[in-house]
């Protein structure tokens, strides 16, 4: 953060201070209140019961919820090693000096970024079945993954390698090296470093489209959370066990990428339109992709 | 076509009215969010932080099936498509919450120095004199978290709510015809974002203060 939001109210005086303190006091009051009602309403519907809670505390439940968490990483993991790469090169070839080489990686991009995975993920589902091409669940859920990501990643990369000086490029064309050396050997180096924050918040994007596995039946966290909810008649305190774990393995996820914000900040060198949050969603040219 | 058209249409149109339900509802409530983040009362901005935490972290599905199938659990029972934008509208508040809040942190130090020296408080300098700067720097990026949330509306079709997605995957089924089924539901959302997009740039450029 650049700035403390302190900035907004001035330091405050006896009145201001007991404003505040009756402030602190109602707001306190209310978040109790409406925990109570929350907690009540799940009394008075019996779902605070020991035996509701119960089964997440059995080895096998958990080993299974854990399962869960490993398709999804494992998952999310694929869907990177594919997209990322492949977004860098949409994001050169749609910088590249030739026309039939720009126009198809612009289109490709500029598709898959208006389109929702979910609605790929049903071409994969009803559309490939009948022309006899049978993926395993797995890719079922990957491949539109990485199609919709690849085109995020594109334009991550390319808004990275606009943002880093043209000196840099001009160097290397100048000492007679090709558009492709030069993005290779020069440009991209430094561009990736200066993207690892956004591009590990782009993780999150990824981590959470694989709950689309609840569609396509494929062993994820949330598809393993319903499973067991269902079997065990605790859908809402399975589906709040897995909101849990999905909370706390995206916030360290952004913490990282926090992390490596700062730890990028302080050699000098600025990564592109980090001076806001390093959620990313401030950079130019980015697009935040809600639709997980 | 002509058979299943009006059908896919009237999934269209579920999809428009829950992205402009669940953008104005997220835009309501991130800005008040975002409010309760820079106030000088702490436990308003524990509130805010949470809030932001919980809701930018959580994937958007699973929010749907926790909302849509864990709630009639604990006896509160709503209609399927006001489920469903409450959903959207929790969800994308956090990013509105953030680009606000990051909006705030765009205006100039200066400005809000200025404000407190002619007397404005807390309230008064932010409705006179930051939030009216920090809106046209918010533009764009509002205009980015109406896009994902017409993408994100299309979850809903998972959890059985009759949008485009879900009408492209039943019609399919029906009259099986992928072609132009899918066809024509990737270029309703093509033309929605598109023209997201176009409005919010023509929103931006109305906005902007050359300096």
């Amino acid at each position: 953060m650049s700035r403390e939001p302190d900035v907004l109210f001035d330091v405050l005086g006896p009145r201001g201070r007991q404003r505040t303190r009756i402030a602190t006091v109602v707001v306190v009051l209310v978040l109790a209140a409406l925990l109570w009602l929350a907690l009540r309403q799940f009394a008075v519907n019996g779902q605070l019961d020991g035996a509701k809670w119960q089964p997440f505390t059995s080895p096998p439940i958990l080993r299974f919820l854990l399962v869960g968490l490993g398709g999804t990483l494992q998952a999310t993991v694929v869907s990177a090693l594919l997209a990322f790469p492949l977004g860098a090169a949409l994001a050169l070839l749609r910088l590249a000096r030739s026309a039939p080489l720009r126009w198809p990686a612009a289109a490709y991009v500029e598709l898959f970024r208006a389109l929702p995975v979910l609605l790929l993920i049903y071409v994969f589902l009803l559309v490939l079945p009948q022309l006899g091409v049978r993926l395993p669940l797995f890719w079922q859920l990957v491949i539109p993954i990485v199609m919709s990501g690849s085109a995020s990643a594109a334009e991550i990369f390319r808004a990275g390698v606009l943002s880093l000086e043209r000196g840099q490029s001009e160097a290397g064309y100048s000492l007679g090296l090709s558009y492709w050396q030069t993005m290779r050997l020069i440009v991209l180096p430094q561009v990736l470093r200066q993207l690892l924050p956004v591009l590990v918040s782009q993780l999150i994007t990824l981590l959470k489209e694989t709950t689309l596995g609840y569609v396509v039946s494929f062993p994820e966290l949330l598809h393993n959370g319903q499973t067991l909810g269902e079997y065990t008649q605790t859908l809402i305190q399975a589906y709040l066990v897995v909101a849990l774990v999905f909370v706390l393995t995206n916030a360290g996820l952004s913490q990282l990428a926090v992390g490596i914000d700062r730890r990028l900040g302080t050699r000098g060198r600025r990564a592109p339109g980090s001076a806001g949050s390093a959620s990313g969603q401030q950079r130019p040219g980015l697009q935040v992709r809600l639709d997980a | 076509m002509t058979a299943y058209l009006p059908e896919l249409l009237r999934g269209l149109l579920v999809t428009c009215e829950l992205s402009l339900v669940g953008f104005a509802g997220a835009l309501v409530v991130g800005s008040a969010v975002a409010v309760f983040r820079v106030s000088p009362v702490p436990p308003l901005r524990a509130v805010g932080a949470l809030w932001v935490g919980v809701l930018r972290n959580v994937p958007l599905l699973v929010l749907l099936v926790l909302f849509v199938f864990g709630l009639p659990d604990v006896g509160l029972r709503f209609s399927l498509f006001w489920t469903a934008a409450t959903c959207l509208t929790l969800y994308a508040s956090a990013f509105v919450c953030e680009t606000v809040r990051s909006g705030i942190q765009t205006v100039s130090k200066g400005q809000a120095e200025a404000a407190r020296a002619i007397g404005l408080g807390f309230a008064a300098s932010l409705r006179y004199v930051i939030l009216p700067q920090a809106f046209r720097v918010m533009v764009q990026p509002l205009g980015n978290v109406f896009i994902g949330v017409v993408l994100g509306t299309s979850l809903v079709a998972a959890v059985g709510v009759a949008d485009l997605t879900n009408k492209t995957e039943s019609l399919d089924l029906q009259y099986n015809e992928p072609l132009t089924t899918f066809g024509l539901a990737a270029a309703f959302y093509v033309a929605i974002t598109l023209g997201g997009g176009l409005l919010f740039g023509v929103l931006e450029r109305r906005l902007r203060v050359s300096r």
